[in-house]
């Protein structure tokens, strides 16, 4: 069964096409001229990495959210749960050298450099809609690369069913994971089909330059139809299993966040309705948008699911 | 020395104003486009932070009576209150203007099913009719009642408290510590009334 959903996108909304090509130009612009007045602000990131990246397919022409929106206001517990703080606080995670294991039911399991991956895996600018479980949104030009041609690299034997991904666990500097509150490190995962779905990517930087820390450098996930938490941060260890696993926010509270995660308007979380989303960096006097089903995602990944009970498995 | 009638009112001016720069800070963020990639949350949790302040420090001059044997904090009991009422009614005319857009479709669609928003209303009732009989008029009039009704501002708190920690994901220690507060300040008073009925017994 194909779910049909609307697109609402109002033609108001669109960017003007001049306007769009004009924004890598001003990206540059933006870019030298934040790194000249604002350089501690920057934290590792290296200015205008990603500058002149192809754009991928699937990347809407939506008018993207401001920067420093995106880079300002961000859930990242393994160091607050206070937005304005984790930014702060990330700045002390040191991201380079990087490696990732790769683990379970693989041929070709190990430890890679990240700038062997990276070597391996070409990276494209994707504009995605980021719709958080609490009900407010995003749209951010990401640059990564599709998961799943990383993941085929691996070569998955037939009995990986998921694939579980784990954040770096450093108490030291992530003080957030000196409490409870969340199991750590914070584990996530996908169904296979999903995390081999075209749309699905790995990340590694936003806005034409390298990702921020507080955005979950070095490496991140995007699944841009699912809640914001089951897009990980600080990737560093990739397993294969036949089992679907207990996932961080799902084992902290199995009743309000599912496995699936999948952003669904009709199915509201036990304490709030997911009906809309306030869209970041709008005024004040803008009223919230209607969240779509599968964060407008549907045509695409909505075969994935055919035949489920989304209310039963959200 | 504790000062005249004349200072009374001085001080009363400048406290009065004090409790009102949480509000003009706000507005003026507000204004100047300050307050982040989220303004309509950073208006809805400011208010609502300052008006659990301000209950807490309402529920402090009491207790802070007692234990100093100094009457002139209660001199700020109806100020402290009614300021509450102030922010909480800010954080109210936000959650509906601004962020339910005055929609009823939004109304009807969000509150029913969030038990904390209930609870936040039920809060926001219980320091209204706080407010409406907060008058010396009123005082008068309800005579023995007002003082059972105006128990009701525990009530308030404890409420305010359920409402904070119902919309909290995982993280608990900011409503831990507005917790830790009314519960030290609900302590005293407990003690208090233990110890002026242990005393009535005696006799």
């Amino acid at each position: 069964m194909l779910i049909k959903t609307k697109s609402n996108i109002l033609s108001s909304e669109i960017t003007d096409r001049a306007v769009f090509e004009s924004r890598r130009e001003f990206i540059k612009a933006a870019t030298i001229f934040s790194a000249g007045i604002m350089l501690p602000s920057l934290g590792h990131a290296e200015a205008g990495k990603y500058a002149d990246v192809p754009v991928g397919p699937y990347s809407a022409k939506l008018p993207v959210t401001d920067r420093e929106d995106v880079a300002n206001y961000t859930n990242y517990y393994e160091f607050s749960s206070n937005k304005k703080d984790s930014t702060v606080l990330a700045k002390g995670l040191k991201t380079k050298p990087w490696s990732v294991e790769v683990a379970g039911e693989v041929e070709k399991p190990g430890v890679y450099n990240l700038e062997d991956i990276l070597k391996d895996n070409p990276v494209q600018e994707r504009i995605y809609r980021f719709r958080c479980v609490e009900a407010w949104s995003m749209v951010v030009p990401w640059i990564g690369f599709p998961l799943g041609d990383m993941l085929k690299r691996f070569k998955p034997t037939s009995k990986a069913k998921f694939v579980e991904f784990t954040t770096i666990y450093n108490p030291k500097v992530m003080i957030g994971q000196r409490s409870g509150g969340l199991d750590w490190p914070y584990v996530e995962s996908l169904r296979i089909d999903e995390a081999m779905h075209p749309l699905t990517m790995m990340v590694t930087g936003m806005y034409g330059d390298e990702l921020p820390n507080q955005n979950g450098a070095p490496l991140r996930l995007i699944v841009p139809w699912k809640y914001g938490f089951k897009s990980i941060k600080a990737i560093v260890k990739i397993r294969f299993i036949e089992n679907m696993p207990e996932t961080a926010w799902h084992k902290s509270a199995p009743n309000e966040y599912g496995f699936y995660a999948n952003v669904n308007p009709e199915v509201s979380h036990p304490r709030w309705s997911q009906r809309r989303e306030r869209v970041l960096g709008s005024s004040l006097f803008t009223p919230k948008r209607d969240t779509e089903k599968f964060n407008g995602y549907g045509a695409e990944v909505a075969a994935l699911y055919s035949g489920m009970d989304l209310k039963k498995y959200f | 020395m504790l000062p005249g009638k004349k200072g009374w009112a001085a001080i009363k001016v400048i406290v009065f104003l004090l409790s009102l720069l949480p509000f003009l800070l706000l507005t003026n963020d507000a204004f100047n486009d300050q307050l982040g990639a989220n303004p309509v949350e950073a208006l809805h949790f400011g208010f609502g932070d300052w008006a659990l302040r301000f209950l807490c420090i309402g529920l402090a001059l009491s207790p802070s009576k007692t234990i100093t044997g100094q009457n002139w904090p209660m001199r700020f009991r109806r100020m402290m209150g009614l300021y509450a009422f102030f922010y909480a009614s800010l954080h109210l005319l936000v959650f509906i203007v601004l962020d339910l857009s005055l929609s009823w479709e939004a109304f009807k669609d969000e509150v029913p099913k969030s038990p904390y928003i209930l609870m936040g209303l039920l809060t926001y009732s219980l320091l209204l009719s706080l407010a409406v009989t907060s008058t010396k008029r009123m005082q008068k009039r309800l005579g023995r009642s007002w003082i059972k009704l105006h128990k009701l501002v525990y009530v308030a708190g404890i409420t305010a408290l359920v409402h904070y920690f119902w919309l909290i994901k995982s993280d608990y220690t900011e409503p831990l510590i507005y917790a830790g507060v009314i519960a030290g300040l609900l302590a005293v008073r407990i003690v208090v009334y233990f110890r002026r009925a242990a005393k009535l017994f005696s006799l």
